[in-house]
């Protein structure tokens, strides 16, 4: 599979929430599973705090792929966050691939406290993903569109 | 004198208003006036060509005061201020609205007059819109990319689209922003389109549709499309959404098929 992308390893950065998917990554941990170590873990108090802006920087920073994670519905420890996030991601969703954005990058995904083994196939899952889908250059170029131009002129 | 500049100016000498926002005969089209005095209010005219949304300044105190106005709408004006009234943003008795109906001049006394207005007088959607929007829609996703990325490259970052729209009415807005500097304030490839990312999502489910952000646009960017695409895909995924507030309600049995 590294064939045609010499040896890619994709970056992904987690934005996880403290209460469900942090603890079960924990768990992962604890319970010795081993999985991908491309993974970058964000902590968040809730998938309701996940701004859509964080997404963005994401990719602008470097990012080929991400996963987003926090408590199964009805079990948000404040009681409505993932909702309130659930339904923001529905309507960002549509918009990013009105524009183009490769919405298949992202991951979205429940993973409880208690769901360790989860967390590692989601993980393994969205990196065996990134790696043949390859880097996400389109966004990292037009994110460093006025870098590159400046060098153009010298 | 039309009926509708005598209905205004009783408005004035009665006093029951200090100041009428309509609209006169501009050197093309028809543009917003600010009516002062009874004699002002024989300007007022209302036509089709009456499109610039008033509902933006009902959020500006240094242009209206505090004192009770009034205002001479089309469809989207009286949409307006529905969603601003559910938002908290402006007082309802210190407004009168009013539009004008074939001959007559109508004015709203409730909210409710309001609905009912809006649900019966939706003008025909704007064609060329929704056949640019299909044509966007059948492009592969690199070419999407490929299509909003030069669409927006032209974007000086004049923020017309923001002073333009009723709803921006954030004192700070997310691009005045700079701890942190979420989105670069220069003109830039990713920054324009991070700029429109947010503006849209900022506008998700409250947005009226009266098309004046692509009115305002000094470079005719194709904003008005994103939008309309965002209104359409609210009402596909939550059906005729009523209350306007999508983004900060939720349901318990939203689709989740793409959370696996």
């Amino acid at each position: 599979m590294e064939e045609n992308n010499n040896n890619f390893e994709p970056r992904i950065i987690a934005f996880v929430c403290n209460w469900c998917t942090y603890a079960g990554a924990d768990l992962t941990g604890t319970s010795r599973i081993k999985y991908a170590t491309n993974v970058e873990i964000v902590r968040f108090p809730c998938t309701g705090r996940i701004d859509f802006m964080l997404l963005l920087k994401a990719f602008a920073g470097g990012a080929d792929g991400i996963i987003i994670s926090g408590c199964h519905p009805n079990d948000c420890h404040y009681t409505s966050g993932n909702f309130h996030a659930r339904r923001r991601w529905m309507v960002f969703r549509d918009m990013l691939d009105f524009m183009g954005i490769d919405i298949e990058r992202i991951r979205w995904s429940w993973v409880s406290a208690a769901e360790g083994a989860k967390w590692a196939d989601v993980v393994n899952d969205t990196v065996n993903k990134i790696r043949e889908m390859g880097p996400y250059t389109e966004y990292k170029k037009a994110a460093k569109f006025l870098e590159e131009e400046k060098i153009c002129h010298e | 004198m039309s009926k509708l500049s005598e209905k205004t100016a009783a408005l004035l000498s009665e006093g029951t208003v200090k100041l009428i926002i309509g609209y006169e005969q501009g050197t093309e089209h028809p543009r917003p006036a600010f009516c002062h005095t009874p004699e002002d209010c024989e300007r007022l005219i209302f036509n089709d060509e009456c499109k610039n949304n008033l509902g933006v300044y009902l959020t500006k105190k240094e242009i209206i005061g505090e004192d009770k106005i009034a205002v001479v709408g089309n469809y989207f004006v009286i949409k307006t201020v529905i969603q601003l009234n559910r938002e908290n943003q402006i007082n309802l008795d210190n407004l009168v609205l009013m539009t004008v109906d074939g001959d007559e001049v109508v004015t709203f006394s409730s909210i409710d007059e309001m609905q009912q207005y809006v649900d019966t007088h939706e003008p025909a959607p704007n064609e060329k819109v929704l056949a640019a929007i299909e044509k966007i829609d059948k492009m592969s996703r690199e070419e999407r990319w490929a299509y909003w990325k030069n669409a927006l490259s032209t974007c000086v970052r004049c923020y017309a689209c923001r002073a333009a729209c009723p709803l921006c009415y954030c004192n700070r807005c997310i691009v005045e922003d700079n701890c942190p500097q979420w989105i670069e304030p220069w003109s830039a490839p990713l920054s324009n389109m991070e700029w429109q990312i947010n503006r849209i999502m900022h506008m998700s489910g409250r947005c009226v549709g009266c098309g004046e952000c692509a009115a305002a646009c000094p470079l005719d960017l194709p904003i008005g499309i994103l939008t309309k695409k965002m209104g359409i895909d609210i009402k596909q995924t939550f059906g005729g959404w009523k209350d306007g507030s999508v983004l900060s309600t939720y349901s318990i049995d939203d689709k989740e098929n793409f959370i696996k």
